[in-house]
C-alpha cells in the first residue's frame, strides 16, 4: 500500500475505535520501511484530531473516545519500538505523571485523561489511585516528568491538589513542573487560587492544555 | 367492604428474574470475586468456596450462596432509640431516610454549596426528626470541623442525642465500628439488647466490579455479629464499571450482594441483611454518576423485584436529584424517584434531601422532599371502598343546586381520602401575586425555621448520654481529638 492509501485507513482505524486495524497497519508501515515520524503525524494524528472534533460536536461519547484513544495506543506499540531501533528519537510531546490523589479512590476521570494524554503523544506515567502526594514527586524526578496531573474527585480531597503544590514548594521544585489540576469538585478558579498551572474539564480539554503548556516551556 | 389494591410496579417477568439470577450465581461460581479482607476470606474458604490467594479471589458455588440466603431473615424489625416503636423493613414495606453522607449543604442564602460543620449536622437532625414521613434518620452530613478520623462515629453520635429514629449509617475506616456498636448499645443497655431490637443499618459498598474492599468486608462481619442488619450497596455504573446494560448491570448486582451476604451469614448465621444498591446510568459525555436518571430508577426497581425473588429485604437510593439547587430538576428527578421505588415495593429508599449526586444536603429539600413521600405514602394506600354501597347512600335526597361541601359523607371521609397541600402552590393567580409570588423553595425556608424553633429533644436517660459521651470522648482521644467542636449547651 502506497502512503496515500494507507495514511486514510489509519486514520479512520483511529476514528472508528479498531485497536486490530490500527496496529495492522502501523505494522504495515513498519514492513514497508516508511518514514514512521511522518506515518504518525499524517497517519494517525489527523485521526485523534476528528475524533476531538466529533467530541466537541456532541457526536461523540465517553465509550467512541477511550476506544479511539486505545487504538492510538496500539498503534503507537507497534511503531514506538521501531522509532527507538532506527534511533529517530521520541515521538512524545512530553513526559506526564497523572494520578488520583491520596484518599480517594475514584479513577475513571483519570483513567480517561491519561487514556487520552498518551494518545496525544504523551509518555504517561498513571500511578493509579489513593497516590501518596510524595509519590506524585518522587515518580516526576524518577523519570524526568515535566507535568504532574493532579485527579480528585471529593471536595474531601481536592485540598490535596493544594498541598502537593505546597510541597513542590518546600522542595525547591515548583518551577521545574507545570501542575495540571481536574475532577468534578475543581475549576478553573481553583486552579488559579492553589496556584495551578492549568485546570481542564474534560478529556479532550486536557490534551489540548498540556500540549499548550508543552509548547510554552 | 373491598379493601385497596396495593399498587405495585414489576419491570421484570419471573423467567427474566430467574435468568439474571442464575448468571449472578455463575459468574460467582467460575469467575469469582475480589474479597480484600483476610478473615472474610477465611471464611469463604472454610465454607468450601474455591479461594485464589493470589487475587485474592473468591468463587462461591451455588450451593454455599443458596445455604446462606435461607439463613438470611426475610424483615427486620428495627426499632427506635426508645425501644417502643416498631418498623419492619421487608415485604412490601417502604422506609424513606435522607440521602446519607453528604459532604456539603447547600446554603439557602447564598445558594452554593459549603462545606458542612457541626451546627448544620445539628439542624439536620432537629429537622429530620420533626419530618414524620421520613421512618429513619441517616448520617447524612459529614462534619468538617472535626478530623477526617472520628467523623464516622461522630456524626452517629449527635444524632443519636439528637433523635428518637432509627438510623441508616456507616463506618469510614475499620476502627469506626467499635466505637458505633458501643453507643448503640448504650442506648440498649448492652449488646443483647442491641441485637434483639437493632436501632441501626449499616452500609456496605462493595467496589464494581466484583470486588470487597477490606473496610466494607470488615465492616459486614462487623455488623453480623454485633446483630446489625448490613446493607449491601452494589453500586455499577453503567458501561463504566459494569456492563452497558440495564440487565447486565443486575447480573453483577446479584453477584456483588451475594457475596456480600454471604460474607455475612458465614460470619453469624441468621445476621440480618438488606439487599440494596447505588448503581447509576453513567453519564457517558460528562462522566458522572446520574441518580435522576430514568434508567438507573429502573435498575433499582428491577433489583428490589429481585430481592423480592430471594425473599430479601431491599434498599435503593431513590428519591434525590443530580441539581445543584431546589430548582424543577430536583423535583421532578425526586419525586418519580421516590414514586418508582416504593411503587417497586423499596423496604428503605434513601435520598430525600440530597442533590449534586449524593454529595449535599439541603434542608429546605427535605422539607419539600418530606411533602413527596406524603404524596407517595398516599399513593401506596391505594383506594379503597369506604361505604356500602359506595355512593349511592351519598346520593340519596340530593337534589339539583346542592354541593358535595356541606354533606356529611364529605365531612366523613374528605380528610381520610385526600392528603391537602402541604408546600405545593394551589392559590388562584390573583392570590399568588398578591402574596409575593413566593416560590416553594422560600416557602420551605420558612418551615425549615418554624421546625427547628418547635424542636424539643425526645428525653435521653443521663446515665446513657454519659455513656455516649464516654464513649465519643475515648474515641476522639484515640484519634488525638481533645476537644469535640460541640455547641454550647449540647
Amino acid at each position: 500500500m502506497t502512503k496515500s492509501e494507507l495514511f486514510p485507513k489509519m486514520s479512520e482505524a483511529i476514528v472508528a475505535g479498531d485497536r486490530e486495524a490500527a496496529a495492522a497497519l502501523a505494522g504495515d508501515a513498519v514492513r514497508g520501511g516508511l518514514d514512521l515520524l511522518d506515518v504518525i503525524e499524517r497517519g494517525y494524528v489527523p485521526g485523534m484530531q476528528k475524533v476531538g472534533e466529533l467530541w466537541e460536536q456532541g457526536e461523540y461519547f465517553l465509550p467512541e473516545l477511550i476506544s479511539s484513544a486505545e487504538a492510538m495506543k496500539a498503534a503507537m506499540a507497534v511503531i514506538d519500538p521501531e522509532l527507538q531501533k532506527r534511533h529517530l528519537g521520541s515521538r512524545m510531546s512530553g513526559r506526564v505523571v497523572i494520578g488520583t490523589v491520596e484518599g480517594d479512590i475514584h479513577d475513571i476521570g483519570k483513567n480517561l485523561v491519561a487514556s487520552m494524554l498518551q494518545a496525544g503523544g504523551f509518555e504517561v506515567h498513571d500511578l493509579g489511585a489513593d497516590v501518596k502526594l510524595e509519590r506524585f514527586i518522587d515518580k516526576a524526578e524518577e523519570v524526568g516528568a515535566g507535568m504532574i496531573c493532579l485527579s480528585a474527585l471529593l471536595t474531601t480531597t481536592m485540598t490535596n491538589q493544594r498541598r502537593l503544590i505546597g510541597m513542590l514548594d518546600d522542595r525547591g521544585l515548583r518551577a521545574k513542573y507545570k501542575v495540571l489540576v481536574g475532577g468534578a469538585p475543581a475549576s478553573r478558579k481553583w486552579a488559579e487560587e492553589i496556584g495551578a498551572d492549568g485546570y481542564a474539564e474534560n478529556a479532550v480539554a486536557a490534551v489540548k492544555l498540556a500540549k499548550d503548556l508543552a509548547a510554552a516551556k | 367492604m373491598i379493601e385497596a389494591k396495593r399498587p405495585k410496579l414489576e419491570l421484570l417477568s419471573p423467567a427474566f428474574i430467574d435468568k439474571i439470577v442464575d448468571e449472578g450465581f455463575a459468574l460467582l461460581e467460575t469467575h469469582g470475586i475480589m474479597v480484600e479482607n483476610a478473615e472474610a476470606l477465611k471464611l469463604l474458604g472454610d465454607a468450601g468456596a474455591r479461594i485464589d490467594k493470589s487475587g485474592p479471589r473468591a468463587y462461591p458455588g451455588r450451593a454455599l450462596v443458596e445455604a446462606c440466603l435461607a439463613t438470611t431473615p426475610a424483615s427486620i424489625d428495627l426499632r427506635d432509640r426508645t425501644g417502643a416503636r416498631a418498623y419492619t423493613v421487608g415485604g412490601d414495606e417502604v422506609h424513606f431516610d435522607p440521602g446519607s453522607a453528604a459532604v456539603t449543604m447547600l446554603d439557602h442564602a447564598t445558594q452554593a454549596e459549603r462545606r458542612a460543620a457541626t451546627p448544620d449536622v445539628v439542624s439536620f437532625y432537629r429537622l429530620v426528626d420533626t419530618l414524620d414521613n421520613f421512618h429513619f434518620q441517616s448520617t447524612g452530613l459529614i462534619a468538617s470541623d472535626v478530623p477526617a478520623a472520628v467523623t464516622d462515629a461522630y456524626r452517629l453520635y449527635l444524632g443519636l442525642i439528637l433523635s428518637e429514629k432509627p438510623f441508616v449509617t456507616g463506618t469510614f475506616r475499620v476502627e469506626g465500628f467499635a466505637p458505633m456498636r458501643d453507643m448503640l448499645a448504650a442506648v440498649r443497655g448492652g449488646e443483647d439488647g442491641l441485637r434483639r431490637a437493632p436501632l441501626a443499618i449499616f452500609d456496605a459498598c462493595p467496589s464494581p466490579p466484583l470486588k470487597w474492599s477490606n473496610l466494607t468486608a470488615q465492616s459486614l462481619i462487623d455488623a453480623a455479629r454485633a446483630g446489625l442488619p448490613s446493607e449491601l450497596i452494589a453500586m455499577g455504573m453503567t458501561g463504566a464499571t459494569s456492563p452497558a446494560t440495564i440487565a447486565g448491570t443486575l447480573v453483577q448486582i446479584v453477584a456483588e450482594n451475594l457475596c456480600g451476604l454471604v460474607i455475612c451469614q458465614l460470619a453469624r448465621r441468621g445476621a440480618p441483611v438488606i439487599f440494596g444498591g447505588s448503581p447509576s446510568s453513567f453519564d457517558m459525555r460528562k462522566g458522572t454518576t446520574p441518580m435522576g436518571a430514568i434508567e438507573t430508577m429502573m435498575i433499582d426497581a428491577a433489583y428490589a423485584q429481585i430481592a423480592k425473588s430471594l425473599k430479601l429485604p431491599s434498599h435503593a437510593y431513590m428519591a434525590l436529584s443530580d441539581a445543584k439547587v431546589n430548582d424543577p430538576q430536583a423535583g421532578f428527578e425526586t419525586a418519580l424517584g421516590a414514586a418508582i421505588g416504593a411503587l417497586a415495593g423499596v423496604n428503605v429508599i434513601s435520598g430525600p434531601g440530597m442533590l449534586d449526586f449524593e454529595s449535599c444536603q439541603s434542608l429546605e429539600k427535605l422539607v419539600i422532599d418530606d411533602g413527596i413521600c406524603a404524596m407517595v405514602y398516599r399513593l401506596l394506600a391505594g383506594i379503597a371502598q369506604r361505604d356500602e354501597p359506595i355512593a349511592l347512600g351519598a346520593f340519596e335526597g340530593f337534589k339539583a343546586g346542592m354541593s358535595f361541601l356541606s354533606h356529611p359523607h364529605t365531612r366523613q371521609w374528605y380528610r381520610k381520602e385526600h392528603l391537602g397541600a402541604g408546600l405545593a402552590d394551589r392559590d388562584p393567580y390573583d392570590a399568588w401575586v398578591a402574596a409575593g409570588r413566593t416560590s416553594i423553595v422560600d416557602k420551605a425556608h420558612g418551615d425549615v425555621g418554624r421546625r427547628l424553633e418547635k424542636y424539643a429533644a425526645p428525653p435521653l436517660d443521663a446515665a446513657v448520654r454519659k455513656e455516649l459521651d464516654r464513649i465519643m470522648a475515648a474515641y476522639g482521644r484515640s484519634a488525638g481529638v481533645e476537644a469535640l467542636p460541640l455547641p454550647k449547651g449540647f
